[in-house]
């Protein structure tokens, strides 16, 4: 039975016409929002990631009709402002962070909660919060170095700001 | 996906109505991250899903000194990942959600579903049982409550019968200098499924001599298992004394190896599960009396 789910979704209300028995993911997609990708679709593999109410989810493992009220965040979402990229979209290109493409919606949208709780991880801590996220070409070595990367930069931003903040 | 009716009870009673009302066709959705993988494999075909989130304070999970810890059944593996409580107290079930799956998944994935799931790989029921943990299920008739360790009757079986529910786990305050471990083996650490798990529970008492210990295991028979034999070589090879030392974990190792009834499947021969039952007995045998020693009463 198609119904529709009032979301905010991208910083936007939003509603998404779905059927109730579909996954958040099929729901997205069938809406026009398609940089979450469907791989898997059973939560192995991660490039369905979205953020979900703050949290980082796999979205084939969510009900569409389950996210009424909720607040999303895509891919779609993540750069600033339409052409403004998200310091983690410019890491990865700088980095030569992405091969194939596939996997790295869901990557960055991982990243993206990953450094929203912590603004310095460290290696270790990045490959813990990536465990869910496969990528088939890259070795993951470059993925890291560009959230490395992501978070000098942030605080880098951040410093200056706190200074004239303390003056 | 195969088609199916979603319903949201507001409450618990109304869960359970619906639930008995379907006569074993509804499905309850808690985090729903075995159920929607089960319904895409067609593992199950539920005409109709029962999600049971918007039902308030299930979320929840409580510990007291004295109480203990209630978990409802909302609670996922990521809240107690994070919690600073279950660390300190629950280690084992700590080391269990810590290297549960993926964060994607812990932050929907619930403790309860994972017993209810009943799989015989399941990481959160080896530290519950050897920690005690009863189960409180609401049904038709009222509330029950049972022993975790008979709860799960066969792989992805339990003993809820029909309209039945799974409200809260309920976990026993540690007593003073008690230590505890899981040691889940696999080939990876994240994203894997138990090859062998073995949680031990080990409280001494104010002499620092055994008072009790609790060895569960699994993936290693049909069932998550309370290694009862093992627990009885335990207490008899540490003597009057109560002394736990090499040669007892050995004792224990051994009769625990004795006990797990494993299959061969693609993860690893029953042969090579049955060696890494002694060996992983014998190492959390090792890890929570450490654990207990250095604990202050």
């Amino acid at each position: 039975m198609t119904r529709h789910v009032s979301v905010t979704l991208n910083g936007t209300a939003e509603s998404l016409a779905i059927d109730s028995d579909t996954t958040l993911l099929d729901g997205l997609r069938a809406n026009g929002w398609t940089g979450s990708k469907k791989g898997c679709e059973v939560g192995e593999c991660g490039s369905c990631t979205v953020i979900l109410d703050g949290k980082p989810v796999c979205s084939c493992l969510v009900l569409a009709a389950e996210v009424e009220g909720s607040t999303l965040v895509t891919i779609e979402g993540v750069q600033r402002a339409a052409g403004d990229l998200d310091p983690l979209q410019e890491s990865f290109m700088a980095c030569g962070a992405a091969q194939c493409g596939f996997c790295t919606p869901g990557i960055i949208v991982a990243a993206k909660a990953l450094l929203a709780e912590n603004a310095r991880p460290t290696r270790d801590e990045i490959r813990f919060a990536l465990a869910g996220n496969i990528c088939r070409c890259t070795g993951y070595t470059k993925i890291i170095d560009a959230i490395e990367l992501t978070a000098e930069r942030l605080r880098a931003e951040a410093a200056p700001a706190a200074e004239e903040a303390a003056a | 996906m195969t088609r199916f009716d979603y319903r949201e009870p507001a409450t618990l009673d109304e869960a359970v109505a619906l639930l008995h009302a379907a006569g074993g066709e509804a499905a309850v959705l808690a985090g729903g991250t075995d159920l929607l993988v089960q319904i895409r494999e067609r593992v199950r075909r539920p005409a109709q899903v029962l999600n049971i989130k918007k039902i308030l304070g299930l979320d929840a999970f409580e510990f007291d000194a004295q109480g203990g810890l209630t978990i409802g059944a909302l609670a996922t593996a990521r809240a107690l990942e994070t919690s600073d409580t279950i660390r300190r107290h629950y280690a084992g079930l700590h080391a269990a959600v810590v290297h549960f799956a993926s964060i994607q998944v812990r932050h929907r994935a619930t403790i309860v579903g994972n017993v209810c799931r009943a799989s015989p790989s399941a990481d959160t029921l080896p530290p519950l049982i050897a920690d005690g943990a009863t189960v409180r299920i609401l049904g038709p008739a009222g509330v029950r409550t049972v022993e975790l360790e008979h709860f799960c009757t066969g792989p992805g079986r339990t003993l809820l019968g029909d309209g039945e529910i799974v409200t809260h786990l309920h976990v026993p305050a540690p007593a003073a200098r008690t230590g505890k471990a899981y040691i889940k083996h696999g080939r990876r650490v994240e994203m894997e499924l138990a090859t062998v798990g073995v949680a031990a529970t080990v409280a001494l008492d104010a002499e620092g001599a055994l008072a009790d210990a609790r060895i569960a295991l699994a993936a290693v028979a049909p069932t998550p298992l309370r290694a009862h034999g093992a627990e009885a070589a335990l207490r008899s090879a540490a003597g009057a004394q109560g002394r736990l030392d090499e040669r007892a974990f050995d004792a224990a190792a051994e009769a625990a190896m004795r006990e797990a009834r494993p299959i061969g499947d693609v993860r690893a021969s029953a042969e090579y599960r049955r060696e890494m039952v002694r060996v992983l007995v014998r190492r959390a045998l090792a890890q929570a009396t450490a654990l207990a020693q250095e604990s202050t009463p």
